[in-house]
């Protein structure tokens, strides 16, 4: 047998491969778009993994540190870390921030501010992946960057009022919105969260002064116990729990739950928030750009196709007249249309790889979605010429002889 | 120009190719009849508008002959052929082709289509080769679309272009040949299959004269070789002498006329 399609594809090929350049250019924003979902997936999973925490141990009735606003004491670990199958807890805060980088070269850049008792590695809650540097060891103003903040070994930077000297860099410590984090230890973080401007602190203490209740003649000390009450935080975000061995993670979940009056969520139920809320509306928005650019490249393919089809109608006809069967003739047009589509399935894959690391927010490029897109591409190819083989069939091979 | 003086090297793997073709071949008492018509008809459209393209067309042709199909614009000549190529369904009469009625008030034969790959030889006023393939591929199409062997086919291809004069050009793409040498592929695309019939629409339109009698010395000599009914559909003052039969058409109906059959080799 001849393969009439290889054969127009050979003959002109600068024809398919443009247009199959400009078809894969489309299909590597799609493989794209995809991948910007697996990254924030990914992103997802890795911020939890990185957090070594089994239990996440939140107020009661929020959705956690993540998702939700989220405050417990910050001395509720130790009652969690005297329960049975709790292997190491620890308090931890999140607040995204921007983090200023001082010195020459000044710049801002949005992080993820994350408050961490300096325990050093293996505790739950501390950066991992350590690239340079060491880890956070004393309790204030030492940080530990990911290098996706650009900030260098040495550097200062400041975060609220407080400056901070870089000890540390690790790699692949983002959060869920793919913001690179800043460890900073915790008592600090505490601080940045709560800490009010000095007008602001001394219009309180004015208050509070004026109100006579806080501030009665017989009782000395009042005013400046209420004064300190109302200028710290004991608070933290979250307590993360990590379970000693042979404890499943519902079973150390529930005494907490209940007796500690707090919400807890496993590894699993945290995964759930983090990609079924907290990126759902983001998911949702790629699917509706998978959909349209989906829809384009089968447009496009199908007007490609139906054009070569009709720049062909004569030769069509002539090749009917002669005898060939309609099943040939499908065949040349369809294989055409796969052809074009597997020009341009490998320019997007090429394209895709060559421009995802470029991109500021992780893009992951997984097989399986490769594999995916590869079968889109084939049914949207087979699909578009259906077109052009209904005109090529409707040929009549009368036209062939003319008047 | 002069088309290929020498004896044709298809005269004996002609019969050989023909006797592997099994399924065109026919038998001789068949191949005798070659075309036959009587009393065809062909009416476009219905009521009012109803034109009678053909009213009442006589013709036969024999195996190893070329007749000439002469008329005004209009007269019917490209009618006929799309009926005799089983491209469109007469209104009623008689076709008979080597030797089998495929036409008889109504279609006698399922396949049309295979009855043009297997029986029927087409060349078009202008050639219609495939743009994408080579000269060769051209003319070995059909009988690899029919699922030869590549290699057989293009044998097969090869000893036509060769008869007719283009093997040199058998790798060399249609856009890049002559309009004679276009031709000349054409008709050996035309031949390839060995069919009984060859249905030739103004060949020669496009073609100065000699090349034009070069076209004609083929299709007499492919006839004979090949014992093939041609009919040749022209306006070419200059062919018209060559046929020595001749049929004219004029609104409709035939009348035959002797040729002056004028020696062309
Ligand atoms: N599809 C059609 N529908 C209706 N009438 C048609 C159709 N095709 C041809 N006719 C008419 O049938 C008659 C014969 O046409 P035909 O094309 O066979 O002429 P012709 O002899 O080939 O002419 P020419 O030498 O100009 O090619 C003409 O009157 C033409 O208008
Ligand atoms: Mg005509």
């Amino acid at each position: 047998m001849i393969s009439l399609a290889g054969r127009d594809i050979l003959h002109g090929w600068g024809k398919f491969v443009f247009t199959g350049l400009g078809l894969g250019l489309l299909i590597g924003v799609t493989l794209t778009m995809a991948g910007v979902y697996r990254g924030m997936v990914d992103d997802a999973k890795v911020l939890l993994d990185n957090s070594g925490a089994d239990l996440w141990v939140v107020q009661q009735d929020t959705l956690g540190p993540y998702a939700e606003s989220s405050s417990v004491h910050d001395d509720v670990w130790r009652s969690i870390a005297a329960m049975e199958g709790v292997a190491r807890t620890a308090n931890i805060t999140y607040l995204t921030m921007q983090v200023r980088l001082t010195g020459p070269g000044a710049r801002d850049v949005r992080a993820m501010v994350v408050g961490v008792t300096p325990d050093g590695p293996g505790h739950p809650g501390q950066p991992v992946h350590l690239v340079a540097g060491r880890h956070l060891t004393r309790s204030h103003y030492e940080a530990v960057a990911d290098v996706a903040t650009g900030f260098a070994l040495g550097d200062t930077i400041r975060v609220r009022r407080n400056e901070y000297t870089v000890v540390g860099l690790a790699r692949r410590m983002v959060s869920s919105g793919g913001d690179p984090m800043v460890f900073i230890p915790l008592k600090d973080a505490q601080e940045a969260q709560f800490l009010k401007d000095n007008d602001a602190i001394v219009r309180q203490r004015a208050r509070t002064a004026q109100n006579p209740a806080l501030n009665r003649p017989g009782v000395p000390g009042l005013l400046d116990a209420v004064i300190a009450s109302q200028s710290t935080n004991p608070y933290v975000n979250a307590v993360l729990v990590q379970l000693a061995p042979g404890y499943t993670p519902e079973r150390v979940a529930e005494p907490i739950r209940r007796w500690q009056r707090l919400t807890v969520y496993t590894r699993a139920q945290m995964e759930e928030i983090l990609i079924a809320k907290l990126i759902a509306t983001s998911a949702r928005q790629i699917a509706m750009f998978l959909v349209i650019l989906a829809i384009v490249s089968a447009a496009i393919v199908a007007f490609i196709i139906y054009t070569l089809t009709l720049g062909k109608i004569r030769e069509i006809a002539v090749l009917k007249l002669i005898g060939t069967r309609n099943r040939t003739i499908a065949a040349m047009i369809l294989q055409q249309a796969l052809g074009l589509g597997l020009i341009g399935f490998v320019v997007g894959k090429i394209a895709a790889t060559f421009w995802a690391p470029a991109f500021p927010k992780y893009v992951l490029l997984e097989t399986g979605d490769t594999v995916r897109a590869l079968v889109a591409v084939v049914v949207i190819c087979v699909l578009a010429s259906v077109l052009a083989i209904r005109a090529a069939l409707r040929v009549d091979p009368a036209e062939a002889i003319g008047g | 120009m002069s088309i290929s003086e020498r004896p044709l090297a298809g005269a004996r793997s002609g019969e050989d190719l023909r006797s592997q073709h099994t399924h065109v071949a026919q038998s001789a008492s068949k191949r005798a009849v070659g075309i036959h018509i009587d009393g065809l008809r062909k009416r476009y459209g219905s009521g009012d508008t109803a034109v009678d393209a053909l009213k009442h067309v006589d013709m036969t042709v024999a195996p190893g002959e070329v007749v000439g199909l002469i008329g005004p614009s209009g007269s019917g000549k490209s009618t006929l052929l799309k009926c005799l190529g089983a491209v469109i369904e007469p209104s009623a009469g008689r076709m008979t082709l080597g030797g089998e009625t495929i036409y008889d008030e109504g279609w006698k034969i399922r396949d049309l289509r295979a009855l043009r790959r297997d029986r029927i030889g087409f060349v078009f006023q202008a050639p219609y080769l495939i743009p994408f393939l080579d000269v060769l591929d051209n003319v070995a199409l059909l009988p690899m679309l029919a699922g030869r062997p590549n290699a057989e086919a293009r044998q097969r291809a090869l000893e036509l272009l060769e008869a007719l004069d283009v093997a040199h050009r058998s790798r060399a793409m249609p856009s890049q040949l002559s309009g004679g040498e276009q031709q000349r592929v054409a008709i050996a695309r035309a031949l390839v299959s060995r069919p009984p019939v060859i249905l030739a629409d103004e060949p020669t339109a496009p073609l100065d004269s000699e090349r034009a009698l070069g076209v004609i010395r083929i299709l007499n000599r492919m006839a004979r070789e090949f014992d093939t009914a041609i009919i040749v559909v022209t306006h070419d003052e200059k062919i018209i002498p060559t046929f020595r039969r001749i049929y004219h058409i004029r609104d409709g109906r035939t009348h035959e006329e002797a040729g002056e059959g004028r020696s062309i080799e």
